[in-house]
């Protein structure tokens, strides 16, 4: 059971059942519970979608795509059935929101899945939740058979003539199986290796079928916007970033957690009013603005709102939510190699770039990081990985890249510390004084 | 082969969700190996059988899992993160305590088949860090010490 956390600045919208015992079906129901998508069925099709594409709700899985325009890519009639699938592998590393979302408020996803199958013509969907988290698996198991013992899903839903069915799905272990086109290969009893497109899933999806692809956040958000408005959505954020977002703070912070910010809060004021700032008297060095994929930005970078656009502009990206802190006693050779380490162990192998790739990255950070690297290293660090860029099967090899030359641009002096036999210059800081200190 | 009856009900379930059998075996291998402790040749055979897959088909998938193991494990396996937000937290030097404590590296189990230990990449609890999973339990904030406290208590549930 994860840790809660508040901060006055809060706005609390998907996050507003927390620590409510809303995993009750009947305490749901008293806190708004399944109102949105009785709202919905009253509803035509095309005026939910239009709802949800004017609450400016874009994808909290980390490529922030317009959720109603997506929706709007399926096509009305089909000879196959069309699906809503929930994608809740999160395995981003510095993303934990999800988790707290099937924790905490379970029938808020399904919810969202329900009105998303409504607002496309879809009659059913799936939840698939990674498998190390056996323990919310559970609580959605449980949530869905209340939701069938209500009669709120199967046949003729809230007598409106309409049949629903959501289906739980489990995985075991695969970062990369949280792209989507992996994500149904996965969910189809297969290796997680994407899917060439197009044709996209919303055409053709699972088991041939279109398919809407969802990240869990952003479906536990749509009951909301159904019942707010669209209006009082988007007015939560900024233009063309709608609502509020689960930020996870990790690192170096005196008060990480997983605030409710609303899109557009400013990040140093994340960083030092939200998250306490940084521990021990330290400096900060850089931030992992969304998660490992995207490019760090350094401590004079975080003047910014916290929105999608803006983060593109400053050349990096708003990505999953995952905000990574990390101080001045932290040597990035070795925060670079963690994260191609990843990469690495993460790619699927389909296709030379993303495989090779990342394999020769991390054997040459690490050769760098123990102090045998040439100073020919460190060009042919960036050139590897700017190679990678956009020549990739799936975005995973982009983000392999993205982070590893935003460091070596951003932290170059530090690679030229390690040269020739130079033993890093931060190994001294040792063990002990890098354990945590709690606020 | 026999499993246990709750595998056997989630298996029958299961079988109802999908419009093709294939789509039950990523879950069904893992409730599997959390029955049998790993995957054996045996298991393997009778979910293929079951699925009318081959054994190729369902060791293809199996290879692709971080989670699925053909290898026996000790009772509990310890999971420590060493990604990110965990190693600015202290995630090596757990990993290294656990190292030193149970005797054994990355994927090794100890001698009395109680504990393995693996380094695993990021488990959702970057917020928490650093954290360590046990079987499918989160540890979260922890400190040597604390992984300590967390070792005994497995130790002793393990006598009950
Ligand atoms: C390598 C890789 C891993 C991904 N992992 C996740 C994930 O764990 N959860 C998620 O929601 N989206 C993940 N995505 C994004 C999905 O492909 C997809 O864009 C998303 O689920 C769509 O939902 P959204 O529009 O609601 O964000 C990943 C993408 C890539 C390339
Ligand atoms: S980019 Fe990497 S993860 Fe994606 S298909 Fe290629 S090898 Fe697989
Ligand atoms: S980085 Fe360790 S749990 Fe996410």
């Amino acid at each position: 059971m994860a840790e809660l956390v508040s901060h006055p600045d809060e706005i609390r919208v998907v996050a507003k059942r927390f620590g409510k015992g809303a995993t009750n079906i009947d305490r749901y129901l008293g806190l708004d519970g399944y109102k949105a998508v009785q709202k919905a069925l009253a509803m035509q099709p095309d005026a939910i979608v239009n709802e949800v594409k004017n609450s400016g709700l874009r994808g909290r899985g980390g490529a922030g795509f317009n959720t109603g325009l997506k929706w709007s890519f399926v096509p009305k009639t089909s000879a196959k059935p069309k699906y809503i699938l929930c994608n809740g592998d999160e395995s981003e590393p510095g993303t934990c929101k999800d988790r707290l979302i099937f924790e905490h408020d379970p029938h808020a996803v399904i919810e969202g899945v329900m009105i998303a199958g409504l607002a496309v013509g879809a009659q059913s969907g799936y939840i698939y939740i990674r498998g190390e988290y056996r323990y919310l698996l559970e609580i959605m198991q449980k949530a869905i058979a209340d939701a069938y013992a209500k009669g709120f899903l199967g046949k003729n839903i809230f007598g409106s003539g309409r049949d629903f069915e959501i289906y739980w799905h489990g995985g075991a272990g695969a970062y990369e199986v949280g792209e989507e086109s992996a994500l149904m290969e996965s969910l189809e009893g297969k290796r997680g290796i994407p899917r060439i497109r197009p044709p996209f899933p919303a055409v053709v999806g699972l088991w041939g079928g279109p398919t809407v692809i969802n990240n869990a956040e952003t479906l536990a958000s749509v009951p909301h916007i159904i019942l707010g408005g669209a209006e009082w959505f988007a007015n939560l954020g900024t233009p063309k970033n709608g609502g509020t977002r689960l930020f996870c703070l990790s690192g170096h912070l005196n008060k990480p957690g997983v605030y409710e910010l609303p899109m557009g809060y400013n990040l140093k004021k994340m960083l030092y009013d939200v998250g306490g700032g940084i521990p021990n008297g330290r400096k900060l060095k850089a931030v992992v603005p969304g998660g490992s994929s995207c490019p760090l930005l350094t401590a004079d970078e975080i003047d910014l709102a916290m929105d999608f656009d803006t983060l593109m502009k400053a050349g990096s990206m708003l990505g999953s939510g995952g905000l990574v802190v990390v101080d001045d006693s932290t040597c990035m050779v070795k925060f670079a190699l963690r994260i191609m380490k990843f990469y690495r162990h993460e790619s699927c192998g389909w296709c030379i770039p993303c495989r090779e790739g990342t394999d020769w990255l991390e054997k040459t950070l690490s050769r760098f990081h123990s102090g045998g690297g040439i100073k020919k290293d460190i060009d042919n660090i960036q050139y590897l990985s700017e190679n990678m860029l956009g020549r990739t099967f799936c975005p995973l090899g982009d983000a392999a890249a993205l982070p590893t030359i935003s460091i070596v641009k951003k932290f170059r002096k530090e690679f030229e510390d390690h040269l020739e036999g130079k033993p890093c210059p931060f190994e001294k800081a040792g063990a002990v004084e890098r354990l945590p200190v709690f606020a | 082969m026999r499993f246990s009856d709750q595998f056997e009900a989630r298996f029958t379930e299961m079988l109802t969700h999908y419009p093709t059998k294939r789509s039950v075996l990523v879950p069904t291998l893992l409730y599997a190996q959390d029955d049998a402790g790993f995957l054996s040749d045996e298991v393997i055979a009778e979910i293929a059988s079951r699925l009318d897959l081959t054994e190729l088909d369902v060791r293809n998938v199996i290879s692709y899992y971080s989670m699925l193991t053909c290898k026996p494990r000790g009772k509990f396996n310890v999971q420590v993160c060493t990604n990110i937000a965990c190693l600015l937290r202290g995630g090596e030097e757990l990993l290294e305590h656990c190292e030193k404590k149970l005797g054994v590296g990355h994927k090794g189990t100890t001698a009395d088949g109680l504990f393995s230990l693996e380094e695993v990449e990021c488990i959702g609890a970057c917020s928490w860090a650093p954290a360590v999973q046990v079987n499918y339990d989160f540890h979260e904030n922890l400190t040597p010490e604390k992984m300590d406290g967390v070792l005994d208590e497995y130790r002793k549930r393990a006598r009950q």
